[in-house]
């Protein structure tokens, strides 16, 4: 009973703020004193706009491809701390968890010009890349605590019953980690989506990505257009969220694997 | 029995003839910074029969055994199983079995398919794996538990299931590393008991690491003691009982009782007077070792009557141990020995005794220099018999 009230609460907490959301993004005319607004599809007619089609598929590239690459390299990463104690560990930890503490604006607008140097500015790549700085940090304690957890003699084990490297990394570390690798990569892919002053900086306003439209939209005061885009940016995370959590909860490895972290 | 002896050929055992021999020779193992763990180790596992490798804590024997097993590249020396060397083999390709510490099963592998890994990566069909699996649980002793998950074993089960993985390749050789030391006693001992009978049914070549000297005794035809890296004597159990090839591997297991003295032909000249000595020894300063359980312990004798190698000493502590009795005797020029006597027999403090030395279990070693090479911490602790080693507080002048 008490289970369910407190669910309840948290339904409501997270669904509440979507209210004004919905009703903004069915408005034409919605002004004081009226509570439900007068309907207009305007709103969500937006959201068939090609350019927020575009950039639906450019949001989710790039945080498809920051969620892949992130958790490859924060997986080697926290596998280094989690598994070794090494001269410099503490210092290593330190650079990889930095940019979660410095200000990311800060830290690209001193990158900006190589990437400008370099031509990486104003591309997809570019953008990819300068958001691995936020998301690094994020995947590699989580997966540093996952193989904390793991016993690298398993791969010993493995080695002595006849598997290769390429073997023992599919079928022993990987299922291994797998829950933590699930979890770091979910992180990744949320803080990419939302992810706007970096994609500004280094996109130079070329690599259009969700939260960039929706921010033009909030500048022009169109309030029912940017109610519907930000629905529009909401519900992959949520879906997400949703597939996940049947993994991350109950009985499954994955949801015994996040207890442990 | 010499050190690092080569194992005795016939342990009375059938020998199958598809059953090889595993040779270690001349092999050093080191790790980076130059520190050598495994020094010109010599070392064989006759077939069909299990050697016990043991040692103190550090003293190298695991990497030893992950060595033969491929994890680890030695230095030099090879290894040899049957005829060939497999030096040049990778560990996932030498034709070894090797039981860790910890169970080490693949969590997200039922127990069933944890057994099959080993031939999936051999490609063998699953059918085939699965039966050769549940021939293997049974033969365990767990029988239809291929379907469980690994996280519903007990640690005996875990162990008794990284043993049937390993086991089901038919390993050529098998290397077990104190597979049974987190186990509780009773456990162990019937786990002891379980793959000593997987060993003679399999007619596996076996070396079984562990640091429990009784565990060693129990369960293996042979013993190989290794300290600081080097084999230090090898041979039957009973040999390092009765004939320890040297005074380190006497004191390993327990032969606590030193006196200094010197030796020439069979007399010992030492403080407790001239003892006579089973032949053998090199003449000049020595030590003479004499196991606790083998001193005889009885009545003063008339003090006309001399007898040879009997010393007058006094009880200065009884301790009950249940099966038996430590006792602490004073002897004369202030030499203390311990002695071990039956638990019926009446004994006082203050009690003065008359203890026979049989010169069949005196051994007697060159003296070695005190210094440097013999520190204290060597000699480890027994399990459930403490026993304070015997000091002369007189010089050895």
């Amino acid at each position: 009973m008490r289970r369910a009230v407190g669910s309840g609460l948290l339904a409501t907490g997270l669904l509440l703020p979507f209210i004004p959301l919905l009703l903004w993004a069915v408005a034409g005319d919605f002004r004081y004193p009226a509570v439900v607004p007068e309907l207009s599809g305007r709103g969500l007619g937006m959201i068939a706009d090609p350019a927020v089609l575009d950039a639906l598929v450019t949001s989710l590239t790039i945080a498809g491809v920051v969620a892949v690459l992130a958790a490859v390299i924060g997986a080697g990463a926290g596998r280094a701390l989690g598994l070794y104690t090494f001269r410099g560990r503490r210092l290593v930890q330190f650079l990889l968890l930095a940019p979660a503490i410095v200000p990311t604006l800060a830290v690209t607008l001193g990158i900006q010009v190589f990437f400008i140097r370099y031509g990486l500015a104003d591309s997809v790549a570019g953008v990819v890349l300068v958001q691995l700085i936020p998301t690094v940090p994020y995947v590699s304690l989580v997966m540093a605590s996952a193989f904390a957890n793991f016993d690298v003699e398993s791969e010993d084990a493995a080695r002595v019953l006849g598997a290769g490297p390429l073997r023992r990394l599919i079928l022993v570390t990987v299922p291994a980690v797998g829950p933590g690798l699930v979890v770091a990569a979910l992180f990744a892919f949320l803080i990419s989506w939302s992810e706007y002053i970096l994609t500004l900086l280094i996109g130079g306003g070329v690599v259009r990505t969700l939260p960039l439209l929706l921010f033009a939209e909030i500048g022009s005061a169109d309030l029912p257009a940017a109610a519907a885009l930000s629905l529009v940016i909401a519900l992959p995370p949520l879906l997400l969220v949703a597939l996940t959590s049947r993994l991350l909860t109950g009985g499954t490895p994955v949801a015994v694997g996040m207890r442990r972290l | 029995m010499s050190p690092a002896d080569d194992l005795p050929e016939d342990l009375g055992m059938p020998r199958p003839s598809t059953s090889v021999d595993l040779r270690v020779t001349g092999l050093r193992v080191a790790y980076r910074r130059g520190t050598t763990v495994v020094d010109d180790v010599d070392l064989g596992v006759a077939a069909n029969t299990l050697t016990a490798l043991l040692g103190p804590s550090g003293c190298g024997k695991t990497t030893l055994l992950k060595t033969v097993a491929g994890l680890l590249t030695p230095e030099t020396g090879d290894i040899r199983i049957g005829d060939t060397s497999v030096l040049d083999l990778p560990a996932e390709r030498r034709p070894v079995g090797l039981v860790f510490q910890k169970p080490l099963l693949f969590g997200h592998l039922s127990v069933g398919d944890n057994i099959g890994f080993g031939l999936r990566m051999r490609g063998v069909p699953k059918p085939t794996r699965r039966r050769r699996a549940a021939e293997m649980l049974d033969l365990v002793g767990l029988p239809d538990m291929g379907r469980r998950r690994v996280s519903e074993l007990s640690g005996g089960q875990e162990q008794r299931v990284a043993l049937a993985r390993a086991m089901v390749l038919d390993p050529k050789v098998l290397l077990l590393d104190e597979p049974f030391s987190q186990l509780d006693a009773d456990l162990r001992s019937r786990m002891r008991e379980l793959l000593r009978r997987l060993q003679r049914e399999l007619a596996i070549t076996t070396l079984f690491v562990t640091h429990d000297q009784q565990e060693a005794v129990e369960v293996a035809d042979a013993i190989a003691l290794m300290l600081d890296g080097r084999i230090e004597a090898q041979g039957r159990p009973a040999d390092f009982f009765t004939a320890p090839a040297t005074l380190r591997a006497a004191r390993f297991f327990g032969a606590t009782n030193e006196i200094p003295g010197t030796l020439s032909g069979t007399e010992f000249c030492c403080a407790l007077g001239t003892l006579r000595v089973a032949a053998g020894g090199r003449d000049g300063s020595s030590v003479l070792i004499v196991r606790p359980e083998a001193l005889r312990l009885g009545n003063p004798a008339p003090a006309t009557s001399e007898q040879p190698n009997t010393v007058p000493v006094t009880v200065i502590d009884v301790r009950y141990r249940g099966t038996h009795q430590s006792v602490r005797l004073r002897c004369p020029a202030e030499t203390i020995l311990a002695a071990t006597v039956p638990a019926a027999l009446r004994l006082e403090v203050g009690e003065e005794m008359a203890l026979r030395l049989l010169p069949d279990s005196c051994r007697v070693f060159p003296a070695e220099h005190r210094q440097g090479e013999d520190q204290p911490g060597e000699v480890p602790k027994r399990a459930g018999q403490p026993v304070a080693p015997a000091r002369t507080e007189r010089s050895h002048a």
